[in-house]
């Protein structure tokens, strides 16, 4: 019995059963996405990218390796974690760029708002599905405290880019588990005001010497580059004119492969890993964008499909969410480099170089894969 | 809200919620893919058109440094072209191929292959960093002859700063040095990236750093057409630079020059400052440093040198170093005397040689005495006894609350980086200095020794020559400033920096007469007359010797020893007496009496500023100069 149970094949099963192939499908075509712009934007970094590649395939197994309900099992203790090395931060952590925002623990520096992407929903999960069947709005008022305190401690870094997306997979916990259209709306509206009002009113409120409250001035710089970006053509609002040429420059079908000359002229800025997807506007043009769209939506259909038939609340929530930051990263990354939100730090996901961000979103691919297998266990 | 309990209901709930979630998906993705038609097939022209113009590029051009130059036009800080070789790593086949091979025709030392390795890492992406600087006309030549074989390396005329006067002023002028990532944050919280694109150095002491938005100017924009390999062809348009404003000194460079020589080999401070403006005529701290060694990135051998030098020639000990005043602190003592109604002129005591406080004997430095003893007397020949009874009488609170007014114990506000405040005792500064409660408490006795300027007292050269100012200019106490006019780079046009009176300090005629009387005393017949003997004009001074209780961190250098803890030589002088254009401080370090070293270092620059008259050497040493501890 025992040479069967090791036999190749059965190894090979074993390995694979944690394994959602539609995810694995989805995740080989980003890859490979990720692998061909790269060779074109940055070959020197193909190496190092490939290691990234593989540590966050690791991670996404040993995920997926978990059940589901063990999976928010670890959500308590992850948080707390998360918290106390935000506070550390806060407290010791090294200042780079005029941000503190890494804590060195000796061996390496980490970043632990990164942590926080994915320990805030699996929290947030984690307590709505303790309180099911009794959630109330004492409910949604400590889900709403539990994610001020890491945010704010974000914010004050100051890193805007992770604060929002933290407060987004927060928010979308809350969303999911049912919280009232009633307070949604207005924050939306208010939202949308404030908005429109920059908009509006952008040309006044851009003049030295304005200072709008509670907005740091390169905050405010990024918002006014936005609106105007000639502004500022060999600063901030160089990033914008750019990435709007090589986009707009790549037409219908793009300039091919290795021949977009915004790429290859280096006008393009931080073109491997923020602004990547210029590379990708630009040599494979509407066509390429579309594709990558459309990846991106199978995506997202998987993961609502996952939550949507995830056996418990917690798993319901966590899946949704998780889904809905892979849609937080996209969005937003692909409307700041073409030009209709503030740059902000957020990488394309699974196509940007980068290691740190790779990692927590396989890890979230990872979750979604657990949490599927542990419907297919319920069932049988 | 309503809290539900049925599960499916709740499953039910979720659902909608993430057919709504999908809905806003869909909604955002068709926002993207609206824009990229947008972008990609209704503006395509206009930004294919954008794209072939990029060949056209945006090229910074660098403005000119503003020149410094003194109060009579020679020039501190200027600017020269020379040529260097530039390497944009981006376009090389290989890094260090290329190097190699460009070592082949022009001379690079390990050192610039360092230097290069250290830049580039500091570096921004996509720019030229230097290889070898000031490049040789043959040089220029054969690598021009053979530049084809070289992509991605350029030779750029660039500017350099230069020092002319070397080591003369280096404290005041400071020094400019290549921008480095601590620099870049900075500009980028002011807001300034834009402007320092094409920058490579900045203001990293001195006026280079403190009037950097003035020296800096404006960064210019150039359109030019670039080929494929990103070298450009043609000029088509360009918003040129804005040079940086000039700054004019208020320094004396000459008299700048024979106050720093009169130190000799010596260590100090002399700060001398035109009491009726506050400008600094001259501002020297001994020993000096040659600022040239710091433009390219200074190598680590000078580096050490200056950094582990006994003699600490980077620390400016006028502005920065805080000593305390010894007997130079008598002339305000008095004057808080008079002020505040203790004393009057006339009043004398009797001085037999000593003070009694709490069963402590506090020493006159005369054995059995001065005498008859009053103001104008105490201040000739500075007797102790009638400040530590003057100080009793006073108290603590009543001394701080004079001096704070002078500028003692507060930074002065002058036009330079790094000012020290100095320290001016009082129990509320004790309580905030120390922790322990025992250390806290203020004692009576320490009241006594900050009378006649020793204790707790420590004051910068700066600190007590503007005070001096002060007292010479009817009590008005001015904000010292080192730069008189900023020249306007475009229209030439001088804008003024007006003298900025602080306030002006409420004293009575006469007491501020009585007190400059005994100040002219004291080099008429005082402890100040051997180094004043002769002099053409009438000089008010006062010496003052500072108590060195500990080498203070400096480090133990057998054979030293004795010589640092000699005590600390003070003058303070102000001339004409009458009509006064100059008013000092001088301070060396380890001097001994003020009447040995400091004394006649203030004379040599006295008699240069009223008589133009040139020392040929340093100020002598008087050593038969005597006093004790005053």
């Amino acid at each position: 019995m025992s040479d069967n149970r090791f036999h190749p094949l059965r190894l090979l099963r074993a390995f694979l059963r944690p394994i959602d192939p539609v995810l694995a499908l989805i995740m080989a075509v980003l890859f490979g996405y990720a692998f061909v712009l790269m060779s074109s934007a940055s070959p020197e970094r193909l190496d190092s990218q490939t290691m990234h590649f593989v540590i966050a395939v690791v991670v996404m197994w040993c995920a997926a390796a978990i059940p589901g309900q063990r999976l928010l099992s670890l959500a308590l203790p992850l948080y707390l974690l998360g918290v106390v090395l935000l506070i550390g931060v806060a407290l010791f952590g090294e200042v780079s760029k005029g941000a503190q925002r890494w804590l060195d623990i000796g061996i390496t520096r980490i970043q632990p708002s990164e942590l926080m992407k994915i320990a805030m929903p699996m929290m947030l999960a984690w307590f709505f599905q303790q309180r099911e069947g009794r959630i109330g709005w004492r409910e949604f008022i400590f889900a709403g405290l539990l994610l001020a305190v890491p945010v704010a401690l974000i914010v004050r870094q100051p890193d805007l880019g992770t604060s929002l997306l933290v407060a987004a997979a927060g928010f979308y916990v809350i969303f999911f588990a049912g919280l009232s259209w009633k307070l949604i709306a207005p924050v939306v509206i208010v939202g949308s005001l404030g908005i429109g009002s920059i908009v509006a009113f952008g040309d006044s409120l851009c003049q030295p010497g304005v200072e709008w409250v509670g907005i740091r001035e390169y905050q405010k710089h990024r918002v006014c580059t936005l609106l105007d970006p000639t502004q500022d053509p060999l600063g901030k609002g160089f990033h914008i004119i750019q990435s709007t040429i090589a986009i707009g420059s790549g037409g219908v079908l793009g300039k091919g492969w290795m021949a977009g000359t915004q790429t290859h002229l280096a006008f393009l800025p931080e073109r491997h890993t923020d602004f990547i997807f210029a590379v990708l506007a630009e040599e494979f043009g509407l066509g390429g964008a579309a594709v990558l769209l459309v990846v991106y939506l199978l995506l997202i259909l998987r993961g609502f499909q996952i939550a949507a038939m995830a056996p418990t609340l917690g798993t319901r929530l966590l899946a949704g969410a998780v889904t809905m930051i892979f849609f937080t990263y996209a969005f937003v990354n692909m409307g700041m480099v073409s030009g209709i939100l503030p740059v902000v730090g957020v990488p394309l996901p699974f196509i940007s170089y980068g290691g740190t961000a790779l990692v927590t979103l396989c890890l979230g691919v990872g979750i979604l894969m657990s949490i599927r297998r542990s419907r297919l266990a319920n069932k049988s | 809200m309503n809290a539900y309990h049925a599960p499916e209901q709740d499953n039910a709930r979720f659902r909608r919620r993430v057919l709504v979630a999908g809905l806003f998906v869909l909604v955002c993705f068709g926002l993207l893919a609206a824009r990229f038609y947008f972008l990609q097939v209704v503006r395509h022209d206009y930004f294919h058109t954008r794209a072939e113009d990029n060949r056209i590029a945006l090229l910074p051009v660098v403005p000119n440094r503003g020149t410094i130059v003194d109060r009579n036009g020679t020039v501190l800080a200027r600017n020269y072209a020379a040529y260097t070789l530039e390497i944009t790593p981006s376009r090389t086949g290989g890094l260090e191929d290329t190097i190699d091979r460009l070592a082949e025709i022009i001379t690079i030392e390990p050192r610039d292959r360092r230097n290069f390795r250290k830049l580039l890492d500091e570096s921004r992406n996509f720019e030229s960093v230097p290889i070898r600087t000031r490049l040789s006309d043959e040089e220029v030549a054969r690598f021009v002859a053979q530049r084809y074989r070289f992509p991605g390396v350029e030779v750029q005329a660039r500017l350099f700063r230069d020092y002319p006067l070397g080591s003369t002023a280096s404290h005041v002028v400071g020094y400019i040095g290549r921008i480095n990532t601590r620099d870049l944050e900075r500009i980028e919280e002011r807001g300034e990236i834009a402007n320092y694109r094409g920058s490579n150095y900045i203001g990293k002491n001195g006026l280079e750093l403190s009037y950097e938005a003035e020296l800096h100017g404006t960064t210019g924009v150039e359109q030019v057409e670039v080929n494929a390999g990103g070298r450009a062809v043609r000029r088509l348009s360009n918003t040129p630079a804005v040079a940086g404003n000039d700054l004019e000194l208020t320094l004396d460079i000459e008299l700048q020059k024979i106050a720093e020589n009169a130190f000799g080999k010596r260590r100090g401070a002399l700060v001398a400052i035109e009491p009726s403006t506050g400008g600094v005529l001259a501002l020297v701290s001994a020993p000096t440093f040659d600022p040239n060694l710091f433009v390219e990135g200074i190598s680590t051998q000078d580096w050490k040198e200056l950094n582990e030098s006994p003699d600490h020639p980077l620390l400016h000990r006028a502005i920065y170093s805080a000593y305390p005043p010894g007997s130079t602190f008598k002339p305000f003592m008095g004057l808080a005397g008079l002020t505040t109604g203790k004393r009057t002129a006339g009043q004398t005591m009797a001085d037999p040689g000593y003070y009694v406080f709490g069963g402590h004997r506090f020493m006159d430095d005369k054995v059995g005495g001065h005498g008859m003893v009053d103001l104008h007397k105490s201040i000739v020949v500075s007797c102790n006894t009638y400040y530590y009874q003057l100080a009793n009488d006073l108290g603590i609170e009543g001394i701080a609350n004079f001096m704070g007014p002078l500028g003692f114990g507060s930074r002065t506000g002058i036009d330079l980086p790094g000012e020290a405040e100095g320290v001016l005792p009082s129990p509320d500064w004790k309580k905030r200095r120390f922790r322990k409660p025992e250390q806290q408490r203020w004692y009576g006795g320490e009241t006594i020794s900050v009378g006649i300027g020793q204790g707790y007292n420590a004051y910068t050269p700066l600190q007590l020559a503007n005070a001096l100012a002060a007292v010479v200019n009817d009590g008005k106490l001015f904000k010292p400033h080192v730069v008189r006019h900023v020249v306007d780079s475009r229209s030439g046009e001088k804008r003024v920096i007006e003298p900025e009176p602080i306030r002006q300090l409420q004293y009575k005629p006469e007491h501020l007469k009585a007190i400059r009387d005994a100040m002219v005393g004291v080099n008429k017949s005082g402890t100040g007359a051997r180094a004043f003997a002769g002099a053409p004009y009438e000089v008010g001074g006062k010496t003052g010797t500072a108590q060195v209780f500990s080498l203070r961190g400096a480090k133990y250098v057998e054979g030293r020893v004795t010589e640092r803890l000699r005590d600390h030589s003070w003058f303070i002088a102000y001339a004409p007496a009458d009509k006064p254009t100059i008013a000092l401080a001088v301070l060396v370090e380890n001097g001994g009496f003020g009447s040995q070293s400091a004394a006649p270092i203030a004379r040599q620059v006295i008699d240069y500023h009223l008589l133009g008259k040139r020392p040929n050497q340093p100020a002598p040493e008087d050593a038969d100069a005597v006093e004790s501890i005053e």
